[in-house]
């Protein structure tokens, strides 16, 4: 159960659908196979007739043996650690002797291989495999990704803070019920930025805590401070972690509306395509490039964030388009599993 | 100052609108201590120029970070003034300049800005020497958006975007814009460090907008004497020997 909270959680079977997963999987899978060839094979030619002689009977299994185990994946980790792990070993040995039964016919003439070998080999590198897993999810701990988490926690910008105060108290003589909401937002903000960073939050949250966060900067921006929002086709329900969009737009706004006189405009596009979540942020490029450098820090901070909720399923691409400075970020959509949402954590 | 003190006439300078309004409450708050005369808002730091040259002024009231011109930028082009306004810088969050103003004993003030400091700063508020202003730039360095000199007692300011070419002649610098030349007292080599990829050094004394460059052409008769050309301007400008290969090299990169 890959659940919101990593908080005591118990060594789980890797998720076999993600990417990164099934890659460690299939160079594991072929670095034994040119290990096995390499002891055997005593010529370089040799090597290469026997290497793709037993590729071209390995890779269908391992293709099977990959989507056998996506299949079933969800199913497996919800049984107990030692089941899960011994049905996953007999998954992962069964689906290549079947493919082997399958094949050794209709190869016949060229090398078979002995159905035991096949059995033991698969054992051998099933089991090397999900020690592996094991170990790396408890290298990766819930303490430990947690204290990288909250040290990669996206962090205000201190002259945006006073900045913001100074506007509230610009306010509250002259509009107390302006300067009433900019305070509410301010709360939502840090609340938000002193939360545990490694709970995943509901995409319209995050939506709502940009929002918060860019009503704060029109108050000091004025007309300068432009915002489109195209996200009829958000997945409001998507999970995604805490701090991703605003930060994102904080940057936007600090590199390319701040220094540039007459201002310019954001833009926000979120949608749901082939069960990613994308979320595209566009900001014009400023002529000014005197701060340039604080933008890079904070991009691979978001980076590496991704990539520890979601390892090589999540993306982020910068794209320069002549005027405009584009961020992209793709992550997997997952929703929150149990029906109905169960009080959940709102942005706490 | 001594008895019937005139109000101290100041002038507001902040790019956002809620920032000059704490200003002007908080203004207003200390009336009874120290009597002030408001005599404008402005949002950038050019229109703060042509301000100060309209009415007189005792204090400006600065912001740092504005689009366009900052306020280090603004301040010096001030002081070029003969009797310069008494400048008070603003931040809201700035570590590099609050070191550099304390080190320079530069009155300064925090957003949000409180009664008291305000109070204290514009009483004993002055204007800044050129050398202070010089430390204050080089702690922050930015290059300036403008070129700026006086003549007969008013600034000029040439928008570095216009700039041709930077000449050095004896004690001046000949800056050459396409409309008319002017003389400014800076180093060329401070301008060439000041503005860097923006210019190009052809010669000892000559530095050129990178932007500008035209052609570049041997001069006839002469064995390696190269010359070279620029939008908007006829003049054949001399290349070194000992720039031209370096020249080269970065026409060919850009």
């Amino acid at each position: 159960m890959k659940r919101k909270n990593h908080n005591n959680r118990q060594v789980e079977l890797p998720n076999f659908c993600h990417l990164g997963v099934n890659l460690r999987i299939a160079l594991t899978v072929e670095a034994a196979l040119v290990a096995g060839v390499v002891a055997r094979a005593s010529s370089a030619p040799a090597f290469w007739a026997e290497f793709i002689e037993l590729s071209a009977q390995a890779q269908p299994a391992l293709l099977l043996t990959l989507l056998a185990l996506c299949a079933a994946g969800r199913w497996l980790r919800s049984q107990p650690y030692r089941l899960g792990f011994g049905l996953t070993l007999a998954l992962g040995v069964a689906v290549p002797l079947l493919v082997a039964l399958w094949l050794n016919p209709l190869l016949a003439g060229t090398a078979v291989f002995p159905l035991a070998g096949v059995a033991v080999f698969c054992l051998l590198v099933g089991a090397g495999l999900l020690g592996y897993f094991n170990l790396r999810a408890r290298a990766l701990s819930p303490a430990i990704t947690e204290a990288r988490l909250q040290a990669l926690q996206a962090r205000i910008r201190p002259h945006f803070l006073f900045n913001s105060l100074n506007a509230v108290l610009s306010l509250v003589r002259s509009d107390p019920r302006r300067a009433e909401h900019a305070l509410e937002n301010m709360a939502d903000l840090f609340r938000a930025l002193m939360s545990n960073a490694s709970q995943l939050v509901r995409l319209e949250d995050e939506v709502a805590l940009t929002r918060a966060y860019l009503e704060l900067e029109q108050l000091r921006m004025g007309d300068r401070l432009q915002v489109t929002w195209h996200i009829t086709k958000m997945p409001v329900d998507a999970l995604i972690p805490q701090l991703v969009i605003q930060p994102l737009v904080e940057n936007a706004v600090y590199h390319g509306i701040e220094p540039q006189p007459e201002g310019g405009e954001i833009s926000l596009n979120i949608f749901l395509s082939a069960d990613k979540v994308h979320i595209v942020v566009r900001n014009p490029i400023a002529t000014d490039t005197s701060h340039h450098k604080g933008n890079r820090i904070a991009l691979a901070n978001i980076r590496e964030r991704l990539l520890l909720h979601f390892d090589l399923d999540a993306q982020l691409k910068l794209e320069p388009l002549g005027a405009v400075y584009q961020v992209h970020i793709v992550i997997p959509y997952t929703r929150e599993r149990t029906q109905p949402a169960p009080a959940r954590p709102d942005r706490r | 100052m001594n008895a019937p003190n005139p109000p101290l006439r100041v002038l507001i300078v902040d790019d956002e609108a809620p920032a000059r309004r704490r200003l002007r409450d908080v203004l207003a708050d200390c009336a009874g201590q120290l009597p002030v005369d408001i005599v404008g808002e402005v949002d950038n730091g050019l229109d703060a120029l042509n301000r100060v040259q309209q009415q007189p002024v005792d204090a400006v009231l600065l912001d740092i970070r504005m689009p366009g011109m900052d306020g280090l930028e603004c301040a010096a082009h001030l002081n070029r003034l003969s009797v310069p306004p008494a400048i008070i810088f603003s931040t809201a969050y700035d570590a590099y300049a609050c070191q550099a103003f304390d080190l320079n004993a530069v009155d300064y003030l925090l957003k949000p800005v409180r009664a008291d400091r305000l109070v204290r700063a514009l009483s004993r508020a002055h204007s800044l020497s050129a050398a202070t202003l010089e430390h204050l730039r080089e702690a922050h360095p930015k290059a300036r958006t403008h070129l700026s000199v006086n003549e007969k007692g008013r600034i000029v300011l040439i928008p570095v975007a216009d700039i041709l070419y930077l000449k050095a002649e004896l004690k001046y610098v000949t800056v050459r814009t396409a409309a008319r030349e002017f003389l400014i007292e800076e180093s060329l080599t401070r301008l060439e460090s000041e503005f860097g990829e923006a210019f190009l050094r052809i010669h000892r004394n000559c530095l050129v907008a990178s932007a500008r460059l035209r052609e570049i052409g041997k001069l006839p008769g002469e064995d390696d004497g190269h010359f070279l050309r620029l939008d908007g301007l006829n003049e054949r400008l001399m290349v070194s020997r000992r720039q031209y290969s370096a020249l080269r090299e970065k026409i060919k990169s850009i």
